[in-house]
């Protein structure tokens, strides 16, 4: 483990990776600016892993996973958290090195610490989704979730693309070496510019947070909102803007989050609002591609659907 | 002669599909060789989890010149028949000999060199490789035809002696190069051939047999045990879990808080294996020692210190996780936690996990109120749960108890028995169901017998599992398994094939080895279940040795719904019929129902051939009119000494047969059965059935019925095989 003083901020640490992704001629993307469960959410990488233009990606994308709040008392978990994410398209041969290369840039020396490929699959009821692939463990921690997306809204991937997802969080207390989450160095004292702890800055996010997911979100206004997202995708796939249809699906997808949270939805309804979800999303990525068909057709010969 | 050697170097391959691999493609290989008439001395076969690697010793430079001859035509036939066979022989006319005024055609076909095999077999190999999951990856994946292999697939080394065998693959293209250890020797290393293969690996920090990595685990993890003072507890899945995740395995041993032993040790051994792949270890008193040994894949730069500290910070971490739900858990009582199973449903069409319970502990109480479950359903010798190597039972918490309080812990436990389902713990670790509440109920200081019906309510979970014997623990497994076997056959939703989603198989398996294990008397079921069960006995009993035509005789007679009497009967026929006697009853039967079968056919019933011969038999009409014939004309002729002989052995053996069925002496009915086998031999030997009066051939009939009534007292043996 690096020094402590010698130790990523929690910024640093994000401004490495954006560092080491730009050099390997990711763009670096800024976070998608909806509430989604997950980077994988992003229509960087969701949308952008079908059809066959080469693409390559990077960046930060905040969580939001209401069910698993715990008020700012649990040091592990949170209902709002950071994903390093990064996509590429096709997948490169020397992804994996790729990926090793960014822990040595963020201060993890692969001949100190153990690192280890272990067998994950991945699977998105919601997004019609999965790959194959390892969650990478250090020293016995998973750090990473590395995948190779095979289809995506129920469509094969062509070609396929690879992603990475870092828990940024678990990675900085893990290069930090401290126990808690709200105990991390979010920057560092400049002069007389005191350092900021991760507490500092989300500790009463957290409080407010699990409160209003668990106890005040309205819940009749949640069932209005996820119907109403849902009614305003479909309208937009059928008048041909799919990345509007998109936003809409992501919208969906955390509103029925808030109500698993708010446990008023049974066991069976469960699987039904999955459902619901999982064809807006599908339904979203069938038009975004019909759109998008002709021209990836004209413009890569010999690929098709 | 030289040797082949393959790798196929790819990304992570999971362990559990690692040995697997090794020896499908070892298997494919020998088949390939021999297809093309090749066969090597010997296989060696090698996996790592970054390559699959095989070694062929002692193959032939060439394979055999074979020279293969073809008959063709007359010399006489016709010009068209002889153009077609040079045709077919690619020969010319001067190249034929003439045998006898026959055309002989002498192929010779040239051996062809190993090496062109060899690149033609492996990539038909790699290409049909049967991966339980694979994938597609890089560029080619720009079509869904692209090669699929179980991760991105990164090298081939082909080499035959010394030479390079030439293969392509998806742009992999073979070559000397392969890798060493993914971070102690990073670039490319150069390999010679199979002799050197193994060693210039393991100068590169890579072990390619995986039983020396195993046995380096073993040994290693044992000695690091030894010197903390501690034995390692034995476990051959994750010995074999981490040398599929390791090529250079390093065990290392590190601790944890002792406060955590606190948790039960079921929980920190889930935690330390399964979420973390963990060697566990006990102190010399044989409790859970505070102690981890973890499987690294580098001989680390400060001795494996960071490897430790990391390593001890996820556990710790998951472990006051678990110490945090057990904690919670014990706050609140069972009977609490089981007024939430009201919110779970159980299946859409059976209500909730609280309306099960509920049937449960009805069908519980009521199981020990029929007597069929009572306090002295065991002898304390036996108390407990039964395994075959358990030792030193318990006296049973249940001795000198009244069927009444039976009743009631009966009733208790069941209705507590899966309130552990929505405990934090069960939900982190659903393979704790039943044991956790098992400790909450003593937790609680509720009675032992019913915590211990809580505990192992779910058993026995297949063949080989302890079957519970402890009278409560007996009444509540038994009514679950029985509750949910009813109500989905309620509901038709019975397995077909290999869907079995509710696994009732699994359930009628272990109500099955409850209720013969414990000598339980009652009718288990009737009806499509009945069915269901005797199919299930059937496995099972098969496993014991039991013939299932044996089962299917006995369960034919019909009604027999009580699994202790049934396979009682099963194992006196399956004595008798391997019998002298047994055998040639068996075929004084056969032939008595022979004739019986075709005398009902030609009284006008279609015969496809397909009907269970004693099947018309079995219809009252047949047999009474068989019967008011016989009393029509009784004694209307003198009876031959051996058909007066067979009456008086059936007028002996009948009743005794009834009275030992009676008593449920199944071995003394065979025995009085077995007194008819050779007046039936001398019946048929010297008595024509088919005589040409009329009264002497129904007569003769009816006695041919009485012998098939006899014996099926015991078992319809129109069902036994031979």
């Amino acid at each position: 483990m690096a020094e402590k003083a010698a130790s990523l901020s929690f910024q640093d640490l994000i401004l490495t990776l954006h560092d080491y992704w730009g050099k390997q001629g990711c763009v670096i993307l800024q976070p998608y600016d909806m509430e989604v469960g997950a980077g994988t959410f992003h229509p960087a990488t969701t949308l952008r892993s079908l059809g066959p233009e080469p693409w390559n990606a990077a960046y930060v994308q905040p969580s939001r996973r209401p069910t698993d709040g715990r008020y700012g008392e649990n040091p592990n978990r949170l209902q709002h958290y950071y994903q390093y994410q990064v996509i590429m398209k096709p997948s490169p041969a020397n992804l994996q090195e790729l990926y090793l290369g960014s822990l040595k840039a963020i201060g993890i020396d692969p001949l100190l610490h153990d690192i280890r490929f272990v067998e994950d699959d991945w699977e998105s009821p919601t997004l019609g989704a999965w790959g194959l692939g390892w969650e990478v463990w250090c020293d016995g921690m998973e750090v990473t979730q590395f995948t190779y997306f095979q289809q995506m809204g129920g469509f094969d991937c062509k070609p396929v693309a690879g992603e990475l997802t870092y828990g940024l969080e678990r990675l900085a207390m893990y290069i930090q070496g401290v126990d808690s989450v709200y105990d991390l160095r979010f920057n560092d004292a400049v002069g007389d510019r005191p350092a900021v702890s991760y507490g500092d800055v989300f500790l009463a996010n957290e409080q407010q947070m699990s409160k209003w997911n668990f106890e005040i979100a309205d819940t009749e206004k949640l069932f209005r909102w996820f119907r109403d997202a849902e009614a305003e995708c479909k309208a937009s796939i059928a008048a041909g803007v799919p990345l509007a249809a998109y936003d809409q699906a992501i919208k969906a997808s955390h509103v029925f989050n808030l109500l698993q949270a708010r446990g008023v939805i049974s066991v069976q309804e469960r699987a039904s609002y999955i459902g619901r979800v999982r064809d807006l999303a599908k339904g979203s990525c069938e038009a975004h591609i019909e759109k998008n068909r002709a021209e990836w057709e004209a413009k890569f010969p010999g690929w098709s659907l | 002669m030289a040797d082949f050697l393959l790798e196929l170097l790819c990304e992570e391959i999971p362990a559990r599909m690692q040995a697997k691999a090794s020896e499908d493609l070892a298997r494919l290989f020998a088949e390939k060789l021999a297809e093309a008439g090749l066969k090597a001395e010997r296989l060696t076969s090698y996996v790592t989890p970054r390559r699959l690697a095989l070694i062929a010793h002692g193959l032939p430079a060439q394979t055999q010149a074979v020279s293969e001859e073809y008959k063709g035509p007359r010399t006489s036939a016709p010009a068209q028949a002889l153009e077609g066979f040079l045709r077919k022989t690619g020969l010319a006319q001067d190249q034929l000999e003439d045998r006898d005024g026959v055309w002989f055609a002498v192929v010779e076909k040239p051996g062809r060199a190993t090496v062109d095999v060899l690149a033609e077999a492996v990539p038909a190999i790699v290409r049909a490789f049967p991966w339980p999951k694979s994938m597609r990856w890089g560029d080619a994946s720009a079509t869904t035809e692209s090669l699929r292999w179980v991760r991105p697939l990164q090298g081939i080394v082909a080499i035959f002696g010394e030479d390079l065998v030439d293969i392509e693959i998806e742009g992999v293209r073979s070559g000397y190069g392969t890798l060493g250890h993914r971070f102690h020797h990073p670039g490319e290393i150069t390999i010679g051939g199979a002799q050197d293969y193994a060693g210039k690996l393991r100068a590169c920090h890579v072990i390619v047999d995986q039983e020396e990595r195993k046995a380096i685990i073993e040994a290693r993890a044992r000695a690091l045990a030894a010197e903390a003072g501690f034995e390692l507890i034995e476990d051959r899945g994750l010995v074999a879990e981490n040398a599929g995740l390791t090529e250079w395995p390093v065990p290392l041993l590190g601790r944890f808080d002792p406060a955590f032993l606190e948790v039960p040790p079921e929980v920190i051994q889930l935690t330390l294996r399964i979420n973390q792949k963990y060697f566990v270890l006990r102190d010399g008193a044989g409790k859970l020692a505070p102690a981890f040994i973890c499987t690294a894949n580098i001989d680390a730069v400060d001795g494996g210190a960071a490897i430790v500290a990391g390593n001890g910070k996820v556990l710790a971490a998951r472990l006051s996780d678990a110490r945090f739900f057990w904690e919670q858990d014990k706050k609140v009582p069972l009977a609490e936690q089981a007024k939430k199973l009201a919110r779970i449903t159980f299946h859409e069409k059976l209500g909730t996990v609280a309306d099960k319970v509920d049937r449960v502990a009805k069908l519980a109480r009521w199981l020990v109120e029929e007597g069929i479950v009572t306090p002295a359903t065991v002898t304390p010798a036996q108390a407990g749960v039964s395994s075959p190597g358990a030792s030193t039972p318990e006296m049973p918490a249940s001795a000198g108890m009244t069927r009444e309080t039976l009743a009631d812990l009966a009733e208790q436990a069941a209705r507590l028995a899966k309130a552990d389902l929505v405990t934090e713990m069960v939900g982190e670790f659903p393979e704790l169901q039943g044991l956790m509440g098992g400790y909450y109920a003593r937790e609680e200081g509720l009675p032992d017998a019913v915590a211990d019906a809580i505990r192992d309510h779910y058993k026995p979970v297949g063949q080989g599992d302890a079957v519970p014997t402890a009278p409560v623990t007996v009444a509540v497994s038994l009514a679950d398994k029985l509750d949910t076997l009813r109500s989905f056959f309620g509901i038709d939703e019975k397995p077909t094939g290999s869907r079995d989603p509710f696994a009732l198989r699994r359930a009628a398996l272990g109500v099955i080895q409850i209720v013969t294990e414990n000598d339980l008397r009652f009718p288990v079921a009737e009806g499509d279940l009945l069915d269901f069960f005797a199919d299930r006995l059937k496995v099972q009993q098969k496993e014991a040795g039991v013939r299932h035509d044996l089962i299917d005789a006995v369960f034919a007679l019909g009604g027999e719904d009580d699994l202790v009497r049934l396979l009682a009967r099963v194992k006196a026929l399956q004595n008798f019929v391997t019998t002298d006697d047994g055998a040639n009853l068996l075929a004084g039967y056969k032939r008595a129902a022979n004739i019986l079968k075709k005398e009902a056919g030609e009284a006008g019933q279609s015969q496809t051939g397909e009907e269970d011969p004693g099947a018309a038999l079995d219809d009252p009409d047949v047999a009474e009119a068989i019967r008011v014939h016989e009393e029509a004309f009784p004694s209307a002729y003198e009876r031959e000494p051996a058909e007066a002989a067979l009456i008086a052995a059936l007028d002996a053996a009948e009743p005794r047969a009834d009275a030992a069925i009676a008593a449920e002496d199944y071995e003394g009915a065979m025995v009085a059965l077995a007194t008819l086998r050779a007046p039936i031999d001398a019946f048929f030997d010297s008595v024509t059935v088919n005589a040409a009066e009329p009264e002497k051939r129904a007569a003769r009939l009816a006695l041919l019925q009485r012998i098939y009534d006899a014996v099926h007292k015991v078992a319809d043996f129109s069902r036994i095989a031979g």
